[in-house]
């Protein structure tokens, strides 16, 4: 029973915090992206100050070769999460099409990759079957297939043994270079536009964003909410087998235990951080590529200036909830 | 039955509100309201969506807190922070979603929050013990060690009860407890009411079936857009009066005055469009019961009805989005089946729903994307959402429905609620649809607006399509609608064609005593 019905606006808990949310609405909406974005150029000048052999080209190509996988893992996690969903098996499915393409290698190059992408659609389309169809939290569907891909990944790569490769073509996936830039920055950065393209031109990407928006609406609306959700979690896997298999090829070998560890946890972050927001119905893809750039940029300073590990995490962790600050009260 | 008669009305109020007003936003949901409630009498609150029963009852028990007026309980003044706050006092809500933990025990949900303890520990024999003791006293056969979610719905409801009563409640508030009940659990329900009557409980009854205000309830206030509209002894009062005061209107006005409705309607004396839609015997449990009815091209069908009486639950069927369970629907004498809104929008019907906030707008993006949503697929040429033809239908459409926003960028959620409306109406509109389904179409949003789309709407129907229009305002059914069909507890009791069509005789339709009653039989279907 909607009593209020007749009033636009929801009851907000007290009226002088509603007037305030209005005031600032705007700037809040476009806050963490470019609060993000301001972030890195921040990060990136004082570094270039203040860290030696920061600022060179061969560093550069270093971070944009670090940040690849993150990105290439964040840019699926984007669009699950802008479902108002999350995908926390990606770590596991690295590992899985890492282990499918080491293992089959011997059958040739092009085979090895295809069959190793098509482990992780697998995944991908059982979690957003579990998701969508059975209505299980994505929390919790993902926690499952987390725990059965990483065991998978070892069962596949002969008992959890380290596959190594050989073959160069696929060792080029990781290693290789167009020009200066390293092979899998090129692919993270295609992957980034081709996202891009998706979620703004296509009408997956306007399903995508009803469909974490106001799921009850995009139904009545003839949106089908199924299958989006399905292709989102499809979509997250495949590009997670991807950053699986240059992890493999830039290691020179697959070790289904390794492979993709904790990688959801550095893709959430880079997401969050870039201001796609928990709630649904917003996806920023640029955010997600400034998010994933901070973060990289954070690790691989702190590393230069030869400070402990540990207070890396301490700084990106004071990122993550001044990102998550940023986003809270977006929605009234 | 009449029951155990109240403490006498001139006994100092067990709850008193006086002057309470609440506003949410700017808006005012309650505007000095005035309610008493008498110890050991079952008070009826109604009204129609967004009177205010809801603010009241949270007021009430604590959930919100009042802008002004005072409280009194026991004649002593309160001011409730929290629901907690309320129970101590004794004022205890069973919300129409039950709150219960459902995988305890019976008794550890009865002393949630208060568990008897040993030692610091929870002494578990002496919280059965109690529990035990509690739905005895009740005169309730449930185990208190049960779990709650092994229980059917109306024993969860007298779980909820029980804790209410052991909490020691002298008010206890039952926000619709039959919605979901069958008929036997309703009578010991009743059976329970009575016995805590008896006891000296006063409660406070909200429901929108009629039958039962009679069955179990003394007297009834009557609430009106948060406006006061009377409280009533209920045994004084005829259905008709009820309804009257729920829709404001006088009764005699209804008799006498029914005419200044007949204005000009465009549709009227139109030439009869081809048959459209017909729907025949539409079920679906427990709220759609029996729904016939037929659209033809070119007029509006109004549906009226009572707040539950299931105007919503057929669009909702004849949509798809909640599917018949039974009867059928034919669209131009094909046989449709939809099971999902997209085989509707396949079939050219739209849905504009009731709620604009919770099922039609998608707040966090634009206009133009909110506005092509649902035609989507006819604007995408090689997998690419094509922008030249979406901005062309956007900008035909903001043009046309006279949508006022800074440009078709602008987050939905920024704009007024009538200019919202406008942008979902044009949703279905650039579908191209053969029938629009339209629920409470001008509720919440300003006279201007209201008028728009009231013009719009006619201009459709005019053009050649199908409407049909749910409105829980008469006059809008009256002034805008070709027929009307009365929907009463799930069933579609009567249709009005032409000059019958009063508020009157809507009125009546709706009030009337019970579908077999006899008393308001259907009119017969138009030759």
């Amino acid at each position: 029973m909607s009593e209020h019905a007749g009033i636009d606006t929801a009851p907000p808990p007290s009226l002088p915090r509603a007037a305030r949310d209005g005031r600032i609405a705007r700037w809040r909406h476009l806050g963490p992206t470019y609060g993000a974005t301001a972030a890195l150029v921040v990060l990136v000048v004082a570094n270039a100050i203040f860290t030696p052999h920061f600022a060179t080209a061969s560093n550069l190509w270093n971070v944009l070769l670090q940040v690849s996988e993150v990105l290439l893992v964040g840019l699926g996690m984007t669009l699950v999460i802008a479902t108002e969903g999350i995908d926390l098996s990606v770590g596991s499915v690295m590992a899985v099409a890492g282990a499918v393409g080491a293992v089959l290698l011997p059958h040739g190059v092009a085979l090895a990759a295809l069959a190793a992408l098509a482990a992780a659609l697998v995944v991908g389309l059982l979690n957003g079957a579990l998701v969508a169809w059975v209505r299980v939290q994505p929390i919790v569907v993902t926690l499952a297939t987390l725990i059965a891909a990483r065991g998978l990944a070892q069962v596949i790569s002969h008992g959890g043994e380290l596959v190594t490769i050989d073959d160069p073509a696929f060792l080029a996936l990781g290693r290789g270079h167009l020009g200066p830039v390293p092979a899998p920055a090129v692919v993270a950065l295609a992957a980034a536009v081709a996202t891009v393209l998706v979620v703004r031109m296509t009408p997956f990407g306007r399903y995508l964003l009803s469909t974490g928006g106001n799921r009850a609406a995009a139904r009545l609306a003839g949106v089908p909410v199924t299958r989006t959700l399905i292709t989102a979690y499809a979509a997250c896997a495949v590009m997670a087998g991807l950053a699986g298999l240059i992890q493999a090829a830039r290691l020179g070998a697959s070790d289904g235990a390794k492979i993709g560890l904790n990688m959801e946890l550095d893709a959430i972050a880079a997401v969050v951080v870039g201001g796609t927001a928990f709630y649904g119905g917003r996806a920023t893809i640029l955010g997600t590529v400034v998010g994933a750039l901070i973060m990289q940029v954070i690790a691989t300073s702190f590393n230069m200036l030869l400070i402990p590990y540990a207070w890396s995490l301490a700084l990106k962790a004071a990122i993550i909830l001044g990102a998550v600050y940023l986003q809270r009260p977006a929605r009234a | 039955m009449p029951p155990t008669r109240p403490e006498p009305a001139d006994a100092p109020p067990l709850l008193r509100m006086e002057g309470i007003t609440k506003r949410f936003a700017g808006a005012t949901a309650l505007d000095g309201v005035h309610f008493e409630l008498r110890r050991g009498e079952v008070h009826a609150l109604v009204g129609e969506n967004g009177a205010g029963k809801s603010t009241l009852v949270k007021i009430m028990t604590g959930a919100y807190h009042r802008d002004a007026g005072h409280v009194w309980l026991d004649g002593r003044p309160v001011a409730f922070d929290t629901p907690a706050d309320a129970q101590a006092a004794g004022v205890t809500a069973v919300h129409q979603e039950i709150h219960l933990l459902g995988h305890r025990t019976v008794a550890e949900n009865i002393s949630l929050g208060r568990e008897p303890r040993r030692w610091g520990m929870i002494d578990w024999r002496r919280m059965y013990e109690e529990g035990a003791r509690v739905l005895a006293g009740l005169g309730l056969d449930i185990d208190p060690r049960a779990p709650v979610a092994s229980l059917s719905t109306a024993r969860r409801q007298m779980v909820a009860i029980a804790r209410g009563v052991s909490l020691g409640a002298k008010v206890l508030v039952l926000d619709e407890p039959t919605s979901s009940l069958a008929e036997r659990e309703v009578a010991i329900l009743f059976g329970l009411i009575r016995r805590l009557q008896a006891g000296g409980t006063a409660i406070v009854y909200i429901s929108h079936r009629f039958d039962e205000l009679w069955a179990v309830c003394d007297r009834v206030t009557v609430l009106r857009d948060g406006k006061l509209v009377g409280t009533h002894e209920i045994a004084a009062l005829e259905r008709i009066d009820l309804v009257c005061l729920m829709l404001g209107k006088s009764r005699e006005a209804l008799q006498h005055g029914a005419t200044a409705f007949h204005t000009r309607h465009a549709a009227r004396g139109r030439p009869e469009g081809e048959p459209l839609l017909r729907a025949e015997d539409l079920r679906r449990a427990p709220r759609l019961r029996d729904v016939t009815l037929e659209v033809r091209e070119g007029e509006i069908l109004g549906l009226a009805g009572l707040l539950g009486s299931g105007r919503t639950e057929t669009a909702r069927a004849l949509f798809g989005a909640d599917p018949a369970d039974g009867g059928s629907i034919h669209l131009r004498g094909r046989p449709l089946d939809p099971r999902h809104p997209a085989d509707a929008i396949a079939a050219r019907i739209a849905y504009l729903s009731e709620d604009r906030k919770a099922e039609g707008i998608i707040p966090e993006l634009s206009i133009r994307e909110n506005l092509t949503l649902a035609a989507l697929s006819t604007l995408t040429r090689f997998g690419v959402v094509s922008r030249a033809r979406q901005r062309e239908l956007v900008d035909r459409y903001m043009r046309r429905l006279g949508i006022k926003a800074t440009s078709a960028e602008q987050r939905i959620r920024e704009l007024s609620g009538g200019n919202q409306q406008k942008v979902l109406l044009a949703r279905w509109l650039c579908t191209d649809p053969v029938l629009l389904i339209l629920d409470e179409p001008t509720r919440g949003i300003d006279i201007g607006a209201k008028g728009e789309i009231q013009t719009l709407v006619n201009e459709l129907a005019a053009g050649g399509l199908g409407v049909l229009m749910i409105s829980s305002e008469v006059e809008e059914l009256v002034e805008g609608s070709s027929r009307v069909v009365v929907l009463r507890d799930g069933r579609s009791v009567a249709e009005l064609a032409g000059e019958e069509i009063s508020a009157r005789a809507i009125v009546h339709a709706m009030a009337a005593e019970s579908p077999d009653a006899g008393a308001a039989a259907p009119a017969p279907m138009e030759t």
